[in-house]
């Protein structure tokens, strides 16, 4: 049982996250949305969502670093095990409180405004007590932690994931002494990857990608869509190639 | 020079009688589904009044439209790339559906349901998004109509800047006009420029702006950008709408619902070519004085060889180019300059205009010394405040709205002259630079306004842009993905081959 939750629902999970939101990236971008419900209620949106977001994706990033780089890279610039759990356990569980707080604000908003509550779907609900769920697991194992200060345990997750994501058998047997918190918030961190697809999770990726798109790929502000089959440049010498030839009466436009 | 043809707009505010159908129509062609019902792509305001959504022109609180930086560059008002970006989470600057107002309907069906009672039953209202019974209906769409509401609130209205607007207060000074509003269309749109997913663009071929839905994630900058506030969340789908300019109708050479229906016939649509290598620049004029005459600039006269020449060799069709010479807009806006856009300041050079309403002279009272200028009433002392209309329309800036004023009293005077004493006085004509003949040409088409001569719109040139093999069994205009209810056919996710999605974009 170990061994399937550790060792094979990770590849299970994040292959249902790719191919699930290639699918419906592909088949219903109609749906691919962020779900904003400010429009029907400011109130404790503001604060709570920026506390929300913030939260997560400092958690997110700390989590994504902190799990994959390889552990020799911390030891060749000198950092020390014990180091980098402290710093995870400071940095993540400031953020974590945010996290938890904003989330907080978020779900009591949407549970008693009776225009949120009206217009939520069951998975708008489900996804958020999840998360929720798993910031507060997530919370818990810092206590766990603090009791075993040199970062031992902590370089037991990050050979389990780098394991993972390097299809090294075995992987799961990295881990499997911990303690049950962490094997639960484990479980249900895979688990959120599992329904990202299904949920309004997706506006994640488009949350990364937008914004890169915006900054550095859109050259002004302004953008113009234009039916036609080739470019203005492309049709201007093709109109002036045809001029030349027929000379200066022709009237007929460039396509 | 680089040539691109819009289908423009005009509304002749001096006959607009306030009746809603533009509205109504509108409605019932676009926003009748669930999500939108609080949304009026086109509205009618009275004014002087705070509008929909309430405050809509106090750019202070909303950050719509643009801002010049003292380097002379652009952007949003609401920040640049980086702070829209940095307000995504949680947008400060938009309006909730309460400053629109909260929809509803009423409780018809209790009228034939409810039980035996001693008291007559009623419908009461109920809120269309929660299906709550609503004690106290606090906001309408047209909340304001026909000056409802006290004038300390009404008198909000940011168009009275540096007006005395107290004595308007007074039964006997108060004055009042309808300002239909919709999507602008415009050269430079802030909604467009505000949106992270890159949904919104405008089109080539005809210059109208729209949300593309399948793109549209649902970040919301373009509600805050819009100055008009003119785009909306639909709350049900998540994404934004807005007015299409009814552009499966326009593309086949039929004027918008709400121009078709309109009973008063304010409403023009032509085409008109213009620079968009100007853009930029005339958005980015110094003084807010100077966008009403930056933009004419932008406009390209459709009767110079030149214009002619470089708009065939960008590929302006040519029925397009004949079509921009008849354009009851041009005339309107370019050759009789009655014409002007609405708050030019915001910088997005809007393309529906407004022709500035005549309106009786000011009280009783005042009529038999009301101040004249060769046996024309002085377009000052009118009921509505020149700098009034001029804040509206102008930036503040009275000059053009004066002048627009006295060649519509002036056509009046003309065509009175002409009717009643069968006499053609040019000298009324040369007075406001004018020749008896375009007075009768302005008549016709603003006083009469003949279907034909309010609406010249060519088709849009299908073949010159798809294949008709491709789009056949496609299922035409839908609401969202396509025709996809799940199965969709035009893309295939193994095997078939997808078509790709790809249309030059041009940038600027």
């Amino acid at each position: 049982m170990h061994n399937f939750l550790f060792g094979i629902y990770p590849y299970i999970a994040l292959s249902v996250l790719l191919i699930g939101s290639v699918v419906r990236y592909e088949r219903d971008p109609f749906t691919w949305k962020s779900s904003s419900s400010q429009m029907l209620r400011r109130k404790q949106l503001i604060i709570g969502s920026i506390l929300f977001h913030v939260g997560v994706l400092v958690i997110f990033v700390g989590h994504l670093v902190g799990l994959l780089t390889p552990i020799a890279i911390f030891d060749a610039i000198g950092i020390s095990h014990g180091a980098k759990q402290l710093l995870a356990v400071i940095a993540g569980g400031i953020a974590g409180v945010m996290a938890l707080v904003g989330g907080g604000m978020l779900m009591h908003r949407r549970w008693t405004d009776p225009r949120i509550r009206k217009t939520s779907s069951f998975a708008d609900i489900a996804i958020l007590a999840l998360l929720l769920a798993q910031l507060v697991l997530g919370l818990g194992t810092v206590f766990v932690s603090l009791q075993h200060l040199d970062g031992h345990e902590m370089t037991k997750f990050m050979s389990w994931a780098q394991g993972i994501f390097t299809f090294r058998s075995g992987a799961a047997a990295q881990i499997e002494d911990v303690a049950l918190i962490f094997k639960l918030h484990l479980f249900l961190g895979l688990t959120i990857f599992l329904v990202f697809p299904f949920t309004r999770l997706v506006h994640i990726a488009s949350g990364i990608f937008a914004p890169l798109r915006y900054l550095f790929l859109r050259a002004g502000y302004q953008l113009v869509r234009s039916r036609r089959h080739r470019p203005l440049e492309e049709r201007r010498r093709a109109y002036d190639k045809v001029q030349a030839k027929r000379g200066p009466s022709a009237t007929t436009p460039a396509e | 020079m680089r040539v691109r043809a819009q289908i423009g707009k005009v509304l002749n505010l001096d006959k607009c009688i306030g009746c809603h159908t533009c509205s109504v129509t509108c409605k019932n062609v676009w926003t009748t589904r669930e999500g939108v019902e609080y949304a009026w792509f086109n509205n009618v305001e009275t004014k002087p009044g705070t509008g929909y959504p309430t405050d809509w022109e106090n750019q202070k609180r909303w950050n719509g439209g643009w801002v010049r930086s003292a380097s002379g560059k652009l952007h949003p008002k609401q920040g640049s790339k980086w702070r829209i970006l940095a307000n995504i989470f949680a947008n400060p600057s938009m309006p909730e559906i309460d400053d629109y107002y909260e929809p509803f309907d009423f409780d018809y069906d209790h009228l034939k349901s409810a039980p035996d009672m001693t008291a007559f039953p009623t419908a009461r209202p109920r809120s269309k998004i929660t299906g709550e019974r609503m004690e106290k209906i606090e906001k309408g769409p047209n909340w304001e109509e026909i000056l409802g509401g006290e004038f300390s609130k009404r008198s909000q209205d940011y168009n009275f800047d540096q007006v005395q607007k107290d004595i308007y207060g007074e039964y006997e000074n108060t004055f009042m006009m309808y300002l239909p509003r919709l999507c602008e269309h415009c050269l430079n749109p802030t909604c467009s420029a505000s949106c992270p997913s890159g949904a919104i663009y405008k089109r080539e071929e005809d210059g109208i702006v729209l949300i593309d839905q399948e793109k549209c994630r649902g970040w919301r900058m373009c509600i805050s950008g819009c100055p008009y506030k003119k785009v909306y969340y639909n709350w049900d789908t998540g994404k934004s709408e807005k007015c299409t300019f009814c552009y499966p109708r326009i593309e086949s050479g039929q004027p918008t619902v709400c121009s078709e229906t309109c009973v008063g016939r304010i409403r023009y649509l032509g085409v008109i070519l213009y620079d968009a290598d100007k853009i930029e620049a005339a958005a980015s004029a110094e003084r807010e004085t100077d966008l009403y005459g930056a933009q004419l600039d932008v406009f390209l006269d459709p009767n110079d060889p030149e214009v002619i020449a470089a708009a065939r060799r960008d590929g302006v069709p040519e029925d397009w180019i004949e079509a921009a010479k008849v354009s009851p807009v041009w005339k309107m806006a370019m050759d009789w300059k009655v014409a002007f856009p609405l708050h030019p300041e915001y910088r997005t050079l809007p393309m529906v205009w407004y022709i500035p309403p005549l309106s009786p002279i000011q009280n009783a009272a005042q009529a038999g010394q009301i101040a004249m200028s060769d046996q024309m009433p002085d377009v000052r002392s009118l009921r509505i405040p020149v700098k009034y209309l001029a804040n509206m329309l102008t930036a503040g800036d009275e000059e053009p709205i004066v002048h627009a004023l006295e060649r519509m009293s002036a056509m009046r005077l003309y065509m009175r002259a002409l009717s009643v004493d069968g006499v053609r006085d040019e000298v009324i004509a040369a007075r406001v630079g004018m020749s008896g003949r375009v007075i009768e040409d302005m008549y016709k088409i603003m006083a009469i306004a003949d279907y034909e001569d309010r609406f010249a719109i060519p088709t849009a040139h299908r073949e010159q842009n798809e294949h008709g093999a491709d789009i056949r069994g496609g299922c035409g205009f839908t609401d969202g993905n396509g025709c996809s209810t799940g199965e969709s056919g035009k893309t295939t996710l193994f095997g078939g081959k997808k078509k790709k999605f790809a249309l030059p974009q041009e940038t600027f």
